[in-house]
């Protein structure tokens, strides 16, 4: 009862992934390349909408073709697409709720940003073909960090879903999306920018700058700091709206609807990645609501009695297939099979073992902690991904 | 026919992020550096974990020799300009250049390409000097490395004049001579994998000069059955056959036979993953395999290991 009358006082702390989601608007699920983030979003996404109801949208970066396939996605872009309830009828369940989809089209977003935020036609229509422009957007690493949060924002300020759920690009180092915002707000604010986009005959160099500018041009040569500067009055018509977008993008990440999911299997690489990202999380007092360990080995691999009767089968096989073989069997391919078994399993538990280090190893810094195993088969359908989200639900 | 991949000059090694690119690159460079070869290794992203593959301190750009041959780098786009100035435009006072570095920072972020040529030119520096026999690249992963070997055709189009257009085109005479330059793309049998190193190939194909070497194909599980092992495999998991095969060895059966269970789906469904990127890849890529290693920790004895299947399928 105790705990009872606390947690009316003083709502405890999700204690799974369900409670979180359900207390939750945004869930950012971020961690390093290859640990199975895009595939945990959706499952996520997907439990959500069959057991919490409401709308729920996923935003994917670059799903798998067959996930795609599963969520009956068929063409990529910015589209906000439902997916059918057929395919949760065919998985035999009915959703309480409606699951949607989008997959995060860079280059298309940026147009609709300088869409939404060109001051006139003219404008707009230039900054679209300048060629500066496409390199911008299309190779500006942040550009990509940047943009998926900027549509995360805006299809939050829609208020047209209850829950969404986004998958991180992979970036270089798992904090740059974070930073994507101020980063870009200081870009369009920055002393270099306001220099370049003034008329070359009117800039004042001081002690400091002119060797910096004379750098600059013997390298990149005047012509070229000329584009730059053309493309970037073209822009700073923008500004406003730009820097307050970004501000803007920054508060709903601290939000207290916002939780972060970190991602990651328990390989030493991406363990590092994620404790790496749960310190970045705190520090910038980005609320860490929930750490998925994924693909991790069933831990029926570290059994002792098990890890006995694998040595066995590798030093006796020869006996032990005599013993089992019968008639029908042939001895010989008994023993071969057995001791195939026995070094096979031995092999698998070298890597659980790793894996339970890695794990005892890992401070999460929160209660939730789930961990999904290691799937045999790739996803392709819906009920694949429930069965997923069942592991991730506990 | 022996492979003539570490006759080239210099190597990118890219890939899906999780593959084990780092580690295909350290046993690269560790493979060519035990045959003689004076190799530089320069880890592009400086995760740090070059470091971790041959258990050393943390490299830095100043290049150190990690082992006899074997040359260690970090790259860092502060430095490769300071180091470019100091070279090409003779600027006096270096130590001025501090605060020029972190404006430089706003002009690598306007001017896409600027930050990447640093990169590239640095590398391609390394072999125009010779000051070795191979440079090996654990490069930035598939979703970067095109912009990267892009920029220098990218700034001969965008930059007419200049210092940097000007040395743009001896870096493309070295990017796109095949005999000189590849990259190795490195995936696992699985199904992101090897959808980005399709894309990728293609990719690299369309949008820049660089040759696609091979593609080295990490942590293939090894067959457990013959067919015919599979059906006497089968027969050993009917209920009368497993109980006698616990009572003779005394101890549950039933995690030891799921493990195997386990084992020859996940290769099953590996060889199909691994047979639509075999199908994918164009003629000319050579596709090298390495094992899964059954261990999950990447210091010198892994990169030995690996060297050494790499090693085998080079036909060294």
């Amino acid at each position: 009862m105790a705990a009872r009358r606390r947690a009316a006082a003083d709502p405890a702390p999700a204690a799974s992934l369900a409670s979180l989601l359900a207390a939750k608007e945004i869930v950012i699920c971020c961690g390093s390349g290859g640990v199975g983030k895009t595939t945990t979003a959706a499952a996520a996404a997907a439990m959500a909408a069959a057991h919490l109801g409401g709308k729920v949208l996923v935003i994917t970066v670059d799903p798998a073709r067959r996930l795609a396939n599963a969520l009956g996605l068929e063409r990529f872009g910015n589209v906000e697409t439902q997916v059918p309830t057929k395919l949760f009828a065919d998985a035999g369940v009915e959703p309480r709720g409606e699951l949607w989809a989008a997959m995060l089209d860079t280059k298309q977003s940026w147009d609709e940003l300088v869409r939404s935020h060109a001051p006139d036609a003219a404008t707009r229509d230039a900054i679209l073909a300048n060629p500066l422009y496409h390199n911008i957007t299309g190779r500006f690493v942040q550009s990509h960090d940047y943009i998926a949060m900027e549509r995360l924002y805006e299809i939050h300020a829609s208020g047209r879903y209850d829950l969404i759920v986004v998958d991180t690009p992979p970036t270089r180092n798992a904090i740059d999306f974070l930073e994507a915002p101020d980063r870009m707000a200081d870009f369009f604010s920055s002393r270099l920018l306001r220099w370049l986009t003034v008329p070359a005959r009117s800039r004042v160099f001081t002690m400091a700058s002119k060797p910096f500018y004379t750098a600059a041009d013997r390298i990149l040569g005047s012509q070229f700091l000329q584009d730059i500067a053309e493309f970037f009055l073209l822009f700073q018509t923008m500004y406003d709206g730009f820097v307050e977008r970004a501000r803007a993008v920054t508060r709903t990440l601290s939000d207290k609807r916002t939780t972060f999911v970190v991602v990651s299997t328990l390989e030493a690489a991406p363990v590092r990645e994620a404790e790496f990202f749960i310190d970045a999380l705190q520090e910038r007092k980005f609320p860490l609501g929930a750490v998925v360990l994924n693909k991790v080995l069933p831990s029926w691999f570290g059994d002792r009695a098990a890890t006995g009767v694998a040595q066995r089968l590798c030093a006796e096989a020869g006996p032990l297939a005599e013993a089992v073989a019968g008639s029908d069997l042939d001895t010989a391919a008994v023993t071969r099979v057995l001791g195939e078994v026995g070094e096979s399993f031995l092999n698998f538990q070298v890597v659980a073992t790793r894996e339970a280090e890695q794990r005892a190893e890992l401070a999460t810094g929160t209660e939730v902690v789930a961990t999904v195993p290691y799937a045999d088969h790739d996803i392709t359908d819906v009920a694949g991904l429930l069965e997923l989200g069942e592991s991730l639900w506990r | 026919m022996p492979s003539r991949l570490l006759d080239r000059r210099l190597l990118f090694v890219t890939g899906k992020g999780g593959v084990g690119k780092t580690t295909i690159a350290a046993a690269l460079g560790h493979l060519a550096a035990s045959h003689g070869q004076r190799t530089l290794l320069c880890e592009v992203d400086a995760k740090g974990n070059l470091a971790g593959a041959f258990e050393t301190g943390p490299t830095e750009f100043k290049q150190r020799e990690i082992a006899p041959d074997l040359w260690a780098m970090s790259m860092d786009t502060e430095a490769s300009l300071k180091e470019y100035l100091g070279l090409q435009l003779k600027l006096p006072l270096l130590a001025r250049l501090g605060p020029l570095a972190r404006t430089f920072d706003f002009v690598a972020n306007a001017a896409p390409g600027v930050r990447e040529i640093l990169v590239v030119g640095k590398l391609c520096y390394e072999v125009r000097e010779a000051n070795y026999d191979l440079v090996v690249v654990d490069a930035p992963a598939s979703g970067h490395i095109v912009g990267q070997l892009a920029a220098p055709a990218a700034i001969g189009d965008l930059v007419q004049v200049g210092r940097v257009r000007d040395q743009t085109s001896w870096m493309l005479d070295i990017l796109g001579d095949p005999s000189q330059t590849g990259v190795v793309i490195v995936s696992t049998p699985e199904e992101m994998p090897v959808a980005e190193t399709l894309e990728l190939t293609e990719r690299l194909r369309t949008e820049t000069v660089v040759d696609v070497a091979s593609v080295v194909v990490n942590r293939v599980l090894p067959e457990l059955f013959t067919r015919s092992d599979e059906e006497v495999f089968r027969s050993l998991r009917e209920p009368a056959r497993a109980a006698a095969l616990a009572e003779a060895v005394g101890g549950p059966t039933q995690p030891v036979l799921d493990g195997a269970e386990l084992a020859v789906r996940l290769r099953r469904t590996r060889a199909e993953h691994l047979g639509h990127l075999r199908a994918g890849l164009p003629a000319g890529v050579e596709m090298l395999y390495v094992p899964e290693l059954f261990q999950r920790t990447h210091g010198v004895r892994a990169t030995r290991q690996i060297a050494d299947s790499l090693g085998a399928e080079l036909g060294f």
